[in-house]
């Protein structure tokens, strides 16, 4: 999975977490500028995407994403190579 | 992992983090257009329909998601064919997730369910102070979901057994005085979840000779709830005992509990709304009643059409046939506990019933199944014919088939008979038709143990009717008695139990919780009447209740608040001898009127017409439900109704 996919899938998920289809993710983006995704809802989305893409954080690495982009950057290595 | 993020992806089976309790569920064909659909229908009942039949298919954890938001939009209103219910939930962890789960799995059990979620640890407060949300929310239920932290953090690992004995006393006190609380306060009905045993081992195989042990308190602590609540009539909400069966890491994530104390792991969350909306439904008399098998590859191995006897597989010897046997002796074991048997099968009726009365493998015996369809008809058909035949709803059915045609026709053509998605190994047949829990009880009555050789004598009196030559006849060789008299308190589980299950002969369909029922028996003003029916037969059991009491404190109008009758018993005059009963002890309060309240559902239409046949006049004033007619008698015009009964007190050491 390319970076992009990977951020496409995270949008879908996001979407579908909070209900919201006008939810545009970026790699810049923070859960703070994101409306309505408050901290329980961050760590539904991370347990959503364990689940869809079959991956596993570390919870050091969970406590530590600064942003959309390093948790696409971490889930791409945790990824098979394709 | 998919290379096309926007198919939905399924837990795979083998995913060690996805409790394995939805897999009898089938996989929807087409979530987000079914979905859409519903979220489209205008009329809530339509729309509520549709969410219903979506909750009842094997959701991804992003789809339960949707689902549930799309429940929670529409307003929470009373809906024909749901049962709505408030459940309160009070927590020592993290319980935002749960509440959803609860009301997407409430859905499938057709319960609109809504929920309170008690504030953080603050489950004490909530239920002690008047003034809590709690108290404005007036739950009909309360589910403790407690986590056994508390307890182990005052608990030394050298306490002696007698110190751990009385620090587990003393948890347990406090639970029971909670759960006395919330019955008095709101005559609410109590789950009480039993606490998942996180603790790792210390000593390993010298574990269980350390009372101070974390894990063997833990596991007393369990013990010891699971006494109580049995003693005080709680429900059990077995979290221990599901994290023994499927993992503990399945139900338990030690991250999340880390992270956002998350005691029930965010992916076991539909697994456990699921737990919950069973016991809620068996409360409320929506358990399933019917066990409906197939026979060709499920009781059996091969097509005994084709195969012959000799061919088909079936018993000791070969490991195929032992599984098919497993299943037998499972339906067996459902039978003694009272659940109904019945065999629904394209088959030669006679090459069908042969392989039960000759087969020397075959641990169902053909007086085991109380209703026995084989033939060439559509199973759809056949289905309705067995529910008719045994007077029970479609929807007290389970249909087991190894055929996914078969179960995928059903599913459509009777979508309110339960079908579970038999795995393809017949290994596995048991393990997915224990993981449904379609027969969740909330307890195990002596009528529960006699049920199977009751429709046994059914099938017997079916037949005398037929040689009978009229009716009068029929009724009196039956050489019927009805025993009564007060419900007594050791009764409390099995009239509360009739009262809740009982949907056709109960022309108000109210549901009471046995202390309800207790509140009519404590009342020196109110009468609680209960009515056992033996004919040459057999013991019918407790077949009927009737509750009465004044309709204002001090009026001699009564109403009858609750009453209900067996189905087994229809057509026996037994409602015309209740009435005598109800009247003597009526008069004897000094009531001079019965006032009495038909209130019309999709299934009570067989005493639309009661109080007229037994000489109530319609009264004017109609009851405040549309649809609803009230009734009245007076008792100076009444005359006892004749009957074929002979009448007997209620002995009560036969119970």
């Amino acid at each position: 999975m390319t970076e992009a996919e990977i951020l496409g899938a995270f949008t879908r998920i996001l979407r579908d977490l909070l209900g919201d289809q006008s939810i545009v993710l970026t790699m810049d983006t923070r859960r703070e500028e994101v409306p309505n995704w408050d901290s329980f809802g961050y760590v539904t989305f991370i347990v959503a995407v364990e689940i869809e893409l079959g991956v596993n954080f570390g919870i050091a690495e969970v406590e530590s994403f600064a942003n959309v982009g390093a948790i696409v950057r971490r889930t791409e290595a945790l990824l098979p190579p394709s | 992992m998919t290379s096309q993020p926007d198919r939905p992806t399924l837990p795979p089976s083998r995913d060690m983090r996805w409790p394995r309790s939805l897999e009898w569920l089938p996989v929807p064909e087409d979530f987000r257009g079914g979905l859409q659909a519903a979220v489209d229908t205008p009329d809530p009942s339509g729309r509520y329909e549709k969410l219903a039949a979506l909750a009842g298919s094997r959701l991804g954890y992003l789809q339960w998601l949707q689902l549930e938001r799309a429940l929670a939009a529409g307003p929470v209103a009373d809906h024909p064919g749901f049962m709505p219910l408030r459940l309160a939930i009070l927590s020592a962890s993290t319980a935002d997730h749960l509440a959803p789960a609860i009301r997407v799995a409430g859905l499938r059990h057709r319960c609109l369910i809504g929920t309170h979620v008690g504030g953080y640890g603050q489950y004490r407060q909530e239920v002690l102070d008047p003034a809590s949300s709690l108290h404005r929310f007036a739950p009909q239920a309360v589910l403790f979901s407690l986590t056994a932290r508390e307890i182990l953090a005052r608990t030394a690992l050298s306490a002696s057994a007698a110190e751990v004995d009385a620090s587990v006393a003393a948890t347990i006190e406090e639970l029971r005085k909670l759960w006395r609380k919330v019955r008095e306060d709101f005559g609410a009905m109590v789950i009480q979840q039993t606490f998942l045993n996180v603790a790792e081992p210390l000593f390993g195989g010298f574990e269980r000779s350390v009372p101070g042990a974390p894990l063997e308190v833990v596991s007393l602590l369990n013990e010891r709830l699971a006494e109580a609540a049995a003693a005080e009539g709680v429900s059990l909400l077995d979290l221990a005992r599901a994290a023994d069966r499927d993992g503990l890491e399945r139900w338990f994530d030690i991250s999340k509990w880390l992270q956002a104390k998350i005691e029930v792991a965010l992916q076991a969350a539909p697994a456990y709304g699921e737990l919950v909306a069973r016991i809620l439904g068996a409360q409320r008399g929506l358990s399933r009643k019917c066990l409906v098998l197939d026979l060709d590859n499920t009781l059996w191995g091969g097509v005994i059409g084709d195969d012959g006897m000799d061919g088909i597989v079936l018993g000791e010897g070969s490991a195929l046939g032992e599984a098919h046997l497993m299943l037998q002796r499972y339906a067996r074991q459902l039978g003694e506990r009272g659940v109904i048997l019945a065999v629904c099968s394209k088959n030669d009726s006679a090459t069908a019933e042969a392989v039960f009365r000759e087969h020397p493998e075959m641990l169902l015996k053909r007086g085991d199944i109380a209703a026995f369809v084989a033939n060439w008809d559509d199973k759809a058909v056949n289905l309705k014919r067995i529910a008719t035949q045994l007077n029970i709803g479609l929807d007290s059915l389970v249909f087991v088939d190894d055929n996914p045609t078969e179960r995928a026709w059903i599913r459509h053509a009777l979508p309110m008979v339960a079908v579970p998605e038999l795995p393809t190994d017949p290994a596995q047949y048991v393990r997915c038709l224990a993981l449904a829990g379609y027969f969740e009880a909330v307890a195990f009555t002596a009528d529960d143990r006699q049920r199977g050789e009751q429709y046994a004598a059914n099938a017997s009196r079916e037949a005398s009717l037929q040689s009978s030559e009229s009716l009068d006849d029929f009724l009196r060789g039956l050489a019927m008695s009805t025993e009564f008299g007060p419900v007594q308190s050791v009764d409390l589980a099995r009239v509360t139990q009739l009262i809740n299950k009982t949907n056709q002969f109960n022309p108000t369909t109210r549901r009471r919780s046995a202390d309800e029922v207790a509140a009519f028996i404590a009342s020196d003003r109110s009468i609680a009447l209960q009515f056992r029916l033996v004919d040459r037969f057999g013991d019918n059991g407790l077949v009927s209740v009737v509750l009465l009491r004044p309709e204002a404190p001090g009026s001699d109008v009564f109403d009858i608040d609750t009453w209900v009758m067996s189905c087994r018993v229809f057509g026996r005059q037994l409602e015309l001898e209740a009435m005598n009963a109800a009247v003597h002890a009526a008069r004897a309060l000094g009531a001079r009127v019965l006032q009495a309240d038909y209130i019309p559902t999709p299934k009570n239409s067989v005493v639309s017409q009661l109080y007229a046949t037994l000489g109530f006049t319609q009264a004017a004033e109609t009851a405040q439900i549309v649809g609803a007619t009230r009734w009245t008698l007076q008792l100076e015009d009444f005359r006892d109704l004749d009957t074929h009964i002979l009448r007997g007190a209620l002995s009560h050491d036969r119970s």
